[in-house]
């Protein structure tokens, strides 16, 4: 069972890992930006064609 | 900076949009019929639609047809509008459309054959896997060509989901199919009893995460907040439910696996991991709620929404009950019961339907370039489905309670009050009869919505181009100082691709390669020998049938499981079972010491009419069984198969093979007119006999001291 123990430390040194990692992204301004991607698929650049339906009324 | 013009290609999106609702309707409709069945066994006619044939047919159906042609149909739409690009290649886009289509034909004409590998959700034999690894490379390679080629930088939060949708299920599919095929239609696979259980779990469980969660969350994560018209809650909450999702429900598949003989170790592993796992999945679902904060007004009036928030609700609901089924006691109760098919049809009929539908009540009309054609219709549909997933859901919650408790209860002398297995079926019966009125419901609303999709359709014109226009990519891009390590990997989604294939891959391995690999985790028992090749044959038809479907052969360590059938499973004994036959569902009872239960005559008595034996069964009559011959043309290379596999059989072992086979078969023969029943011996029927006769006798009889580890 021994096994065990390699897969506990497996983990909890992956866990910290992905810890200071994340850690470290949000000192860093990491998620400065964490707006505009959520807005910027709202709008769809549709070329000629107008787009129907855009304010589809249900 | 030039505007680039080009256009979306819609054809295929239509058509994965259309392949969806047309199989889901068959899938769902053969769901109402095996579910009549379990009440009416009469309606399992013949040998080609019988439960265990066309269960394996249901779950295939809803699984790899309705969902899996709906995330494709997601992925077509808004991969090319959140990239700014047109599908990569038109003629990858149709290989891959009616190479998926063929797959699902290939199985709705095999697996009622009862041509089946004998894996739950991995049903389909070794040419059929082939074909779907050839045609998921197809969708790999004309998804990230789409990327390589993309107008936009950055990677919104769905195409994460779609990358590692992709190449999770590349790797479970191609790791748990791996098998040694005998014919053109039978295989066996690699992996033997306790380890061929972990792989197929591991693989199972992650098939419902990579294959029924992770692309409907990134289609969640585009579609929510266009059809709610405001961006998702929070961007930042997205980054870190797909980074923790990812990485823990790659751990979690042992819990399908808990108090069986699969070490302990690794089902502690699954139920820690399992009950982490309700943190992402709910920082998810609060994210889509979210999505919709000040704008529940509209949810009101439209269906769209509606759907979609009864979806991620099913979903917050299905990922609560996972964790709580994966802790040992209470899954001690609900393992084997109604309780895990409530639990998953939660998730199925809610998550992926409502979603689905959802998707396509928005998406149809754009494609048509028309309104949807009926709101009313849209909203029959909507409360058809509720309360036909109430209707299906709650019954079987109580059925499972039910049984279990049954299964369990003791008198006050500590004998089984219930030691007829069938009084614990009979006793829920009438709530399998609510069930299916749930399904009734749940298809009559399906039906209202495809007839509501075909008259939009109708009303409107496709457009398969649709014009749009994009600035092309500056090829030389300076990054902002200051910028974070995640925005980098945005950008790169080679180098992102890989980074979630090392994530995922951790965890598998390091759940599998110990168990293959330390000896300890299965111990060997002297007694336990290989099956005789008329043995084999009988398996082959137990697995032909489908019997795992409503049998299982895996006590567990319990009083009331020993007490009913026996000493409970030790890991040792399934070393020769390629496939592994443990099965998750107990409609009839466990098998696993079926031996020398009952005699020969039973059995055939029994497979030729269930309820001449047990008054009051559910289980169909097997008349084919006993009419057919035995077919033994591939005997000697089933017996070279499993030499290649590490089962000793003496060298040279396949030429005695059917000396071996006739002597045995004699046997049986002669005790079955002993009993008044004249059978010829070369009948399928003998074989399977022999198979039961010899379940669970290795280490009967055998010191108890020398079966405890």
């Amino acid at each position: 069972m021994s096994v065990l123990f390699i897969l506990i430390a497996a983990s909890l040194a992956i866990a910290l890992l992905f810890l200071l990692a994340f850690i470290w992204s949000v000192k860093s301004g990491q998620y400065e930006d964490d707006y505009t991607p959520s807005v910027r698929i709202l709008f769809d650049e549709t070329g000629k064609s107008k787009p129907v339906n855009k304010t589809k009324s249900i | 900076m030039i505007v680039e013009q080009f256009k979306y290609d819609n054809r295929w999106v239509r058509n994965f949009a259309f392949a969806s609702f047309i199989w889901g309707f068959v899938g769902m409709l053969v769901g109402l019929i095996i579910a009549l069945q379990l009440i009416f066994p009469q309606l399992n006619f013949v040998e080609w639609t019988t439960f265990g044939r066309l269960r394996p047919l249901h779950t295939n159906a809803v699984i790899f047809a309705f969902v899996g042609n709906g995330l494709f149909m997601g992925i077509y739409y808004s991969l090319q509008r959140l990239l700014k690009t047109r599908m990569w290649s038109d003629k990858l886009s149709a290989i891959h459309f009616w190479g998926w289509q063929l797959i699902i034909v290939s199985a709705a004409i095999t697996l009622p054959l009862g041509i089946t590998a004998g894996k739950e959700y991995a049903e389909l034999e070794w040419p059929i896997d082939i074909a779907i690894t050839l045609i998921w490379v197809v969708f790999g390679i004309n998804m990230f060509a789409t990327i390589l080629v993309r107008r936009e930088r950055h990677l919104y939060v769905a195409i994460w989901f779609y990358i590692a949708t992709w190449i999770t299920v590349a790797m479970l599919h191609i790791v748990n199919s791996l098998e040694i095929p005998v014919t053109l239609f039978k295989s066996y696979s690699l992996y033997a009893g306790v380890q061929d259980a972990l792989v197929q779990w591991w693989y199972g469980h992650n098939a419902v995460a990579f294959f029924l969660t992770t692309p409907y969350l990134g289609m969640m994560y585009y579609f929510l907040p266009k059809a709610a018209g405001r961006p998702v809650y929070s961007y930042r909450l997205s980054i870190i439910h797909f980074w923790a999702l990812i990485f823990l429900y790659i751990w979690a598949g042992p819990h399908h696996l808990l108090y069986t003989a699969l070490p302990d170790w690794a089902q502690s592993l699954g139920t820690v991991f399992s009950i982490m796992l309700i943190a992402p999945s709910w920082g998810g679902m609060i994210n889509g709620l979210l999505t919709l904060r000040g704008a529940w007004d509209k949810v009101r009036e439209d269906p769209i929404l509606k759907f979609m928030v009864v979806a991620v609700t099913a979903y917050g609901m299905a990922t609560f009950e996972g964790p709580m089924l994966s802790i040992k006691s209470v899954n001690a109760i609900s393992h084997y019961t109604d309780w895990t098919i409530a639990h998953v049809h939660i998730g199925a009929l809610g998550w992926n339907g409502f979603l689905t539908f959802g998707v396509l009540y928005w998406l149809i009309p754009r494609l048509y370039k028309t309104n949807l054609f009926s709101i009313k219709l849209a909203n029959t549909h909507f409360w058809l489905g509720t309360l036909g997933i109430l209707f299906y859901a709650v019954p079987l919650y109580w059925a499972g309670f039910t049984q279990s408790f049954m299964w369990k209860q003791f008198t006050p002398e500590g004998i089984l009050k219930y030691p007829n297995f069938l009084e614990t079926v009979n006793a829920i019966k009438p709530m399998y009869m609510l069930r299916a009125v749930g399904g009734l419901l749940y298809l009559t609303g399906t039906t209202v919505g495809i007839y509501n999709l075909f008259k939009t359709a109708a009303q409107g014109t496709f457009q398969a181009e649709e014009d749009a226009e994009a600035p092309a990519l500056e090829k030389e891009y300076t990054p902002h100082s200051n910028e974070g390590w995640h925005r980098v990997i945005e950008r790169r989604p080679v180098q992102f691709l890989i980074a979630s294939l090392i994530m995922v891959a951790i965890g598998g391995a390091v759940e599998l390669i110990p168990t293959f690999l330390i000896e300890s985790n299965v111990p060997s028992i002297a007694s336990v020998k290989p099956y005789t090749p008329l043995e084999l044959q009988g398996r082959d038809i137990y697995i032909r049938e489908g019997c795992y479907n409503c049998h299982s052969q895996m006590i567990r360590p319990f009083r009331s499981e020993t007490e009913r059938y026996g000493e409970y499973s030790k890991a040792g004994e399934f070393v020769y079972d390629h496939p592994f036959q443990f099965g998750s569902k107990r409609t009839g009872p466990d098998l696993q010491r079926e031996g020398g239960k009952y005699p020969d005559t039973w059995h055939y008595n029994h497979m030729l009419e269930p309820s001449s034996m047990s008054p009051g069964s559910i289980m169909p009559s097997y008349p084919h069984i006993i009419d057919h011959d035995l077919d033994l043309s591939s005997m000697e290379a089933k017996i070279r198969a499993m030499q290649t596999l590490g089962v000793p059989y003496p060298k040279g072992y396949a030429q005695q093979a059917r000396a071996d086979v006739d002597k045995q078969a004699t046997q049986i023969q002669d005790n079955l007119a002993k009993g008044g029943v004249k059978v010829s011996k070369n009948k399928e029927i003998i074989a399977l006999i022999a198979y039961l006769q010899r379940l669970g006798t290795d280490i009967k009889g055998a010191p108890k001291a020398a079966a405890v580890k």
